[in-house]
């Protein structure tokens, strides 16, 4: 008897509802079930995120070819390298190119794509979001491989945009140094629109309906209404929606590998290709200097994240605290 | 951007409001007689299909022989299909081998990702304890790392405790780390649960492992299907991870990773490329068309939470 009570205010003592006693170590005994329950993700986490986070900057600081057990420490030379790298800062601009085309690209469309796909009166609205949704779950650098045939100078887009009087004469997009990127921009954009068209419709609808009724009364236009009340109230959805598709965009290794290999003449290499590149892909693969490059990358997609979290926070108080 | 629709964009589903005759449930006749709706309608749906064009065109070149691959332009059907560029693909180059790591990678990955996921979620969602908040902060700084970031320590880890070129160390790889949404989404769901529902169970004598694994995640079940969706998809397609731990052991190449060498080795079989790649891309295809409500609604659900 005594026993069932006393767990049962344990329970409401780890439920958090007493008032906290006992020292740290009386709770830690107290509560070990608990990190048992949390054991898998601290050893895992620790290991394999936590880790790599701290060891990538140990890592930065070393002369480390790859195949040899460790390396050896050089200070910030690795970082001096870097910054003297042509071929870094060019995979460091491409990088910002593609995310600067990209991003807009794809959250802009996604946002009109869905706003038409919300429409009540829109027919088989089900039956085009699953259209529009379907290259989102197909595989990356299986992508990139059938875009290399499709963009080929005799494939079908090419053959289509000659048809259309879009194109003098047949191109091959990812082979040309020129349009190499911006071909990576457009598959990009193609495979991954339809989830963001969902974060969208996801976002559409927490806008009550009262809103767009009491719009309609007041005799707004569609366009009006939507600069005036739509969008406003979107706002917060935007900058989390980017941030999200930032980040993607960070993550376009597999895709653009595959499509171009960063080529012709490093045109379409992006970052996340340097640090393969460098790491695994080279005769002489050189951990030490790619990590450096790693850790620089990290400090980019950080710093875009902070950007965008006080974003967050500006576009929630000017909108009043709307959610 | 135009404006687009003299329609009210509405959100769910709701009765029309009194006194609105207009924006009752129409059928599909009169939604389609409003001249812009119509044309509305007609420019989705035209895009739609350019949408899912590289799709039948694949399917087309892969029963194509290999000129007219390149002959045929726009053209989608085969002369005659050439059903050998699968068994190629299949037997030849080895995707038989491929599609079972795969599939062994995906399940091992998923299978831990919930296990832990779920575990973790559990305390984080109903208990406070002593480093709760550093965790959290733990995640939240970590969850937009890029792969490319963590995968050299990763690589040298997976070397140093003797994983590296088996299954095992792919698996580790891929579920150990990051994953937090996982983590999020059950912490959220079980912050959610009565507590009376653990309580009883403790009166009956039931342990706090028991309780969970016979009361608790049973009960989380939409959040482990979730998990599971949104996992198996994050596996099935995952790359860099893979590719960089089969560098030296081609035998354990999964789909994706098999594709990529397809071009190097056999670089001017684009009939057997195209077969790889429709079987490579199927069975995600097929689990997405068959789940495809739950599918889209874990993603609106997860970004909604």
């Amino acid at each position: 008897m005594t026993a069932t009570l006393d767990k049962s205010r344990d329970l409401a003592a780890s439920a958090g509802k007493a008032p906290r006693q006992g020292g740290l170590w009386r709770r830690l005994r107290k509560d070990w079930w608990i990190y048992l329950f949390l054991l898998p993700t601290l050893v895992g986490y620790g290991a394999y995120t936590v880790y790599p986070l701290v060891a990538s900057w140990w890592f930065a600081f070393l002369d480390w070819p790859g195949f040899a057990d460790a390396g050896t420490f050089i200070g910030i030379e690795n970082f001096e390298r870097l910054v003297g790298d042509d071929l870094f800062w060019n995979s460091f601009r491409n990088s910002l190119v593609f995310l600067a085309l990209a991003v807009p690209l794809r959250v802009g469309l996604a946002l009109f794509l869905a706003i038409l796909l919300n429409r009540k009166r829109t027919p088989f609205k089900g039956l085009l979001r699953t259209l529009f949704f379907l290259p989102v779950v197909t595989t990356g650098a299986i992508i990139g491989v059938v875009f290399t045939l499709l963009l080929d100078g005799s494939g079908p887009i090419s053959v289509a945009m000659v048809g259309l009087g879009l194109l003098d004469s047949p191109a091959n997009f990812v082979a040309e140094s020129g349009t190499s990127l911006y071909a990576g921009v457009a598959v990009w954009v193609w495979k991954w629109l339809g989830i963001t068209m969902i974060y969208w419709l996801a976002a559409l609808q927490t806008i009550p309906d009262e809103v767009h009724e009491a719009a309609m009364l007041d005799g707004a236009r569609p366009w009006q209404e939507f600069r005036s009340i739509t969008l406003p109230l979107l706002i917060p959805f935007l900058v989390i929606i980017t941030l999200i598709d930032t980040v993607g965009a960070l993550n376009v290794f597999d895709l653009m590998y595959t499509m171009t290999g960063g080529g012709p003449a490093f045109s379409s290499e992006v970052i996340e290709i340097f640090i393969f590149r460098t790491a695994f892909g080279a005769t002489v693969p050189q951990l030490g200097y790619a990590s450096a490059a790693a850790v620089l990358f990290g400090v980019l997609t950080m710093g875009l994240a902070v950007a965008q979290a006080v974003g967050v926070r500006w576009a929630r108080r000017a909108t009043g605290g709307m959610k | 951007m135009s404006a687009p629709t003299r329609e009210r964009t509405t959100g769910g589903r709701r009765l029309p409001a009194p006194g609105r005759g207009a924006i009752r449930p129409d059928g599909l006749r009169a939604q389609l007689t409003r001249p812009g709706s119509l044309l509305i309608f007609l420019g989705l749906l035209i895009a739609a299909l350019i949408w899912i064009y590289p799709f039948i065109w694949l399917v087309s070149a892969s029963l194509k022989t290999q000129p007219e691959i390149f002959g045929s332009g726009l053209g989608l059907i085969p002369e005659t299909p050439v059903w050998e560029n699968y068994s190629r693909a299949w037997t030849v180059v080895g995707f038989d081998r491929y599609f079972l790591n795969s599939v062994i990678i995906t399940g091992g990955t998923v299978l831990l990702i919930v296990v832990r996921s779920a575990l973790a979620g559990y305390v984080l969602g109903r208990y406070q304890f002593v480093g709760k908040k550093l965790l959290i902060a733990i995640f939240l700084i970590t969850f937009f790392l890029p792969e490319g970031y963590t995968i050299i320590p990763v690589v040298q880890l997976t070397d140093q405790i003797g994983l590296l070129n088996t299954h095992l160390g792919v698996i580790l790889g891929l579920g150990a780390g990051g994953q937090v949404a996982a983590t999020l989404l059950y912490a959220g769901y079980f912050s959610g649960l009565p507590k009376e529902l653990e309580e009883c169970a403790r009166l009956d004598g039931a342990g706090h492992f028991r309780t969970f694994f016979q009361v608790m995640l049973p009960l989380a079940w939409p959040i482990t299907a979730t998990v599971i969706i949104l996992n198996f998809l994050f596996a099935w397609n995952v790359y860099l991870l893979p590719l960089v731990f089969t560098l030296s052991e081609p035998a354990l190449r999964t789909l994706a990773v098999g594709m990529s060498a397809f071009i190097g080795e056999y670089s001017t079989d684009w009939s057997g490329l195209a077969a790889a790649a429709v079987i490579s891309l199927l069975p995600v295809m097929a689990v997405f068309i068959a789940l495809q409500r739950k599918f889209v609604d874990s993603i609106a659900g997860a970004v909604k939470q």
